[in-house]
């Protein structure tokens, strides 16, 4: 199979790297040097099909170490591997001239660790806003800092010209949204640049991981981003459940697939309908948000919680689905298939709602390409890449469904790859409640819950996992201590990788139109965060 | 698109008529809160959103207030766009370091008379982010809170009905 031989180009280069490290599943994890990192910079820099989809450090008494997830987007499934650099020094050489996806993660990194990206791009702070009372939160040891004075003020990028004139938004929107500031440059009407600052919801997530119980830090995830809440918590599930070398029952697996979809069909409808308002088309919120109801509903009436916050957990799920719900939700199938497509039908025939969305914020691919963007994001610019496909996982690799592609990338490719993604879900959970394993029981009737108790392995282990959420690929990584607690947790969300592209989508616009661009690209500002 | 308003035009709004109180209290909350709310406000309490560090999941469920099913503005309840037009801040998150100043702001802008309430689990408590370097906890360490609305998040409902005790307390205040 071919797929075998082009995995095998990536990891034959990484062999040459540096050793790999034992206890890291299910792909491989190469420790360098700086000489292969810098050999690693070059590749990045002649291979474009070399794909940064994830940067992240960790920290122990040795220094910290900082990893860089590649991924061989020209080969087969399956071709992943992290890179490791010690830097005892406290420095690392920089990703940010190969790949500009890498500039934020870096800065978040220096914010956190305290290491220094060498030659980094944009070396301003970013989630750090010097208000934490203490510099460096996941530093072996951190420096406290007496914050009781105002804060520095922060850089915005210059921007200079006749007739340009500055617009500050945020943090605190207009709307029922998530902090986060926006510094538009106009001319006119016309945005010239708009500046992103985020950081403003930084919980200190990682931190408050770090050493926690796996069901404690599972909780944890679960509040990283409510609207892929079930995302997050199955891609840390499965990077945990890869760490212990754990099989949940299958059960479990096609009720985490069953929730998944769930999640990307209420926030799918939420944002088309969402959409459509900025362009003050409200009739189609109106009418789309009761269908987002009706799966929150159903949602609630099957796993109790309306979100299904905390119904993933690591071993499997928790509670198995209610008696009813398999009916339920084939009713709910029903029901959105004869309601939604007459308002597709909708947003297709109105001239006055595409003159707001056609050709607008387009987002070319080469720099999608370049970010690695995912989700809606990437599949409206011509990328094809789904998590669920691609490494794949169970139980997708047994369903069937499309993952739909577009080139135009503007507003409207990105609500149309929506309407596709809703239709492919309705078809999914149709599947899934069909073909689901049965509910198992025991000699003497008694039903075992979709649930595994988490084995003491009394070693260090690392698992990595790439989930699809709705708004794209996440990666999750996770080092279990010999104890079974939590040495270290990255999840990274896919809005790392979109928001930057919304910075180039706006330009050229109008400054009326950036809601539309930013509803159409919706970065989480609690995922990115962290 | 006409085939839909002609349809609502005949079939009458989507909204639920109140349910019975047994169901989830929703009817017997209506009349409530349209009495209680008129005497004190002139039928009308704008509130406007802070999300100061929440997951999302408290700003979904607000959102679930505006649809049609919920209908939010038949009680006289509406979110406004600026906290000078509001008459109720409603805080959700475990209030991150970096918002505390544009909450505290968000605060002085609003006019006298004003409450405020807090969100969900986060707000109240910290939720499962108290205790970390990034947040200051619960609302209440920044700003004084009237009313609080447990859950994670609250479900539309619950948020409601969350509501209407705050019209009863700030009444039971003067």
């Amino acid at each position: 199979m071919t797929d075998q031989t082009d995995t095998t180009r990536l990891f034959d280069r990484l062999n040459t790297l540096g050793p790999r490290a034992a206890a890291h599943r299910p792909w491989p994890r190469h420790v360098t040097d700086r000489t292969g990192w810098r050999t690693l910079i070059d590749d990045l820099d002649k291979d474009g099909g070399l794909a940064l989809i994830g940067l992240w450090a960790d920290a122990d008494a040795g220094g910290v170490n900082v990893h860089a997830a590649l991924r061989d987007e020209t080969a087969g499934t399956g071709a992943v591997a992290v890179v490791t650099l010690p830097c005892p020094d406290g420095r690392f050489p920089s990703l940010s001239a190969v790949r500009p996806s890498a500039i934020r993660l870096e800065r978040a990194i220096q914010d956190l660790f305290g290491v220094t990206a060498e030659g980094l791009t944009d070396p301003r702070p970013w989630l750090d806003h010097g208000r934490w009372g203490l510099r460096h939160p996941l530093a072996d040891s951190p420096s406290p800092t007496d914050d009781s004075a105002a804060p520095p003020p922060y850089p915005v990028l210059p921007c200079e010209g006749e007739g340009l004139h500055q617009i500050p938004v945020g943090p605190v929107h207009a709307g029922i949204i998530e902090p986060g500031h926006f510094r538009f440059t106009a001319n006119g009407e016309t945005v010239v640049r708009l500046e992103e600052r985020l950081g403003y919801v930084h919980k200190g997530v990682e931190a408050l991981m770090r050493g926690q119980p796996v069901a404690r830090a599972a909780r944890i995830i679960a509040r990283l981003s409510g609207d892929s809440t079930v995302a997050h918590s199955i891609a840390f599930a499965q990077a945990v459940e890869a760490a212990l070398g754990l099989t949940i029952p299958p059960r479990a697996v096609w009720l985490r697939a069953l929730m998944a979809e769930l999640e990307r069909l209420a926030n799918h409808l939420g944002d088309i309908g969402a959409i459509a308002n900025d362009a003050a088309f409200a009739f189609l919120l109106a009418h789309l948000s009761p269908l987002r109801e009706a799966v929150a509903r159903s949602a609630d009436a099957c796993f109790g919680h309306r979100l299904m916050m905390d119904c993933v957990v690591p071993g499997g799920v928790a509670p198995d689905i209610a008696a009813t719900g398999p009916q339920r939700l084939l009713e709910l199938v029903a029901d959105l298939r004869r309601r939604f497509a007459p308002l597709v039908a909708v947003y297709d025939g109105k001239a006055s709602l595409q003159d707001r969305t056609l050709t607008t914020g387009i987002i070319h691919r080469g720099l999608a390409n370049r970010f690695a963007a995912g989700g809606f994001v990437g599949r409206a610019s011509g990328r094809g890449g789904d998590a669920r496909k691609s490494p794949g996982y169970a139980p997708y690799t047994d369903l069937e469904f499309e993952v739909p592609v577009l080139t135009e990338g503007d507003v409207n490719a990105r609500v149309w790859i929506r309407i596709r993604e809703v239709e492919q879900s309705l078809s999914l959970i149709e599947q899934i409640i069909r073909r689901m394993p049965g509910v198992p029981r025991g000699p003497d009737g008694i039903t075992p819950p979709p649930l595994l108790r988490l084995p003491s392995v009394g070693e260090e282990r690392e698992g990595m996992a790439l989930v699809e959420s709705f708004r794209g690929e996440i990666l999750t990584w996770v080092r279990i201590a010999a104890d079974g607690t939590v040495a270290r947790c990255h999840p990274r969300d896919p809005s790392w990788l979109q928001w930057p592209l919304l910075e180039a989508a706006i330009e050229g616009n109008i400054v009326a139109d950036f809601p539309l661009c930013n509803k159409s690209v919706n970065g989480s500002y609690s995922g990115h965060d962290l | 698109m006409f085939n839909h308003i002609l349809r609502a035009l005949t079939k009458g709004p989507v909204t639920e008529p109140a349910p019975s109180p047994s169901t989830d209290g929703l009817a017997e909350l209506a009349g409530r809160v349209d009495a209680v709310s008129r005497a004190r406000l002139g039928r009308s309490l704008s509130i406007r959103a802070v999300d100061a560090g929440s997951c999302n999941g408290c700003e979904l469920e607000l959102h679930a207030l505006n649809n049609p099913i919920y209908d939010l503005e038949r009680f006289g309840l509406r979110f406004v766009a600026s906290p000078r037009h509001a008459d109720v801040l409603l805080v959700t998150g475990p209030v991150t370091k970096n918002m505390a100043e544009a909450l505290r702001r968000s605060w002085d802008a609003t006019p006298d008379p004003k409450w405020v309430v807090a969100c969900g689990a986060c707000a109240i408590d910290g939720g499962v982010f108290a205790g970390s370097y990034a947040c200051v906890g619960p609302v209440e360490a920044v700003i004084p809170v009237d009313l609080r609305i447990p859950g994670c998040p609250p479900r539309p409902a619950e948020l409601l009905a969350g509501l209407l005790s705050l019209l009863e307390h700030s009444a039971a205040k003067e």
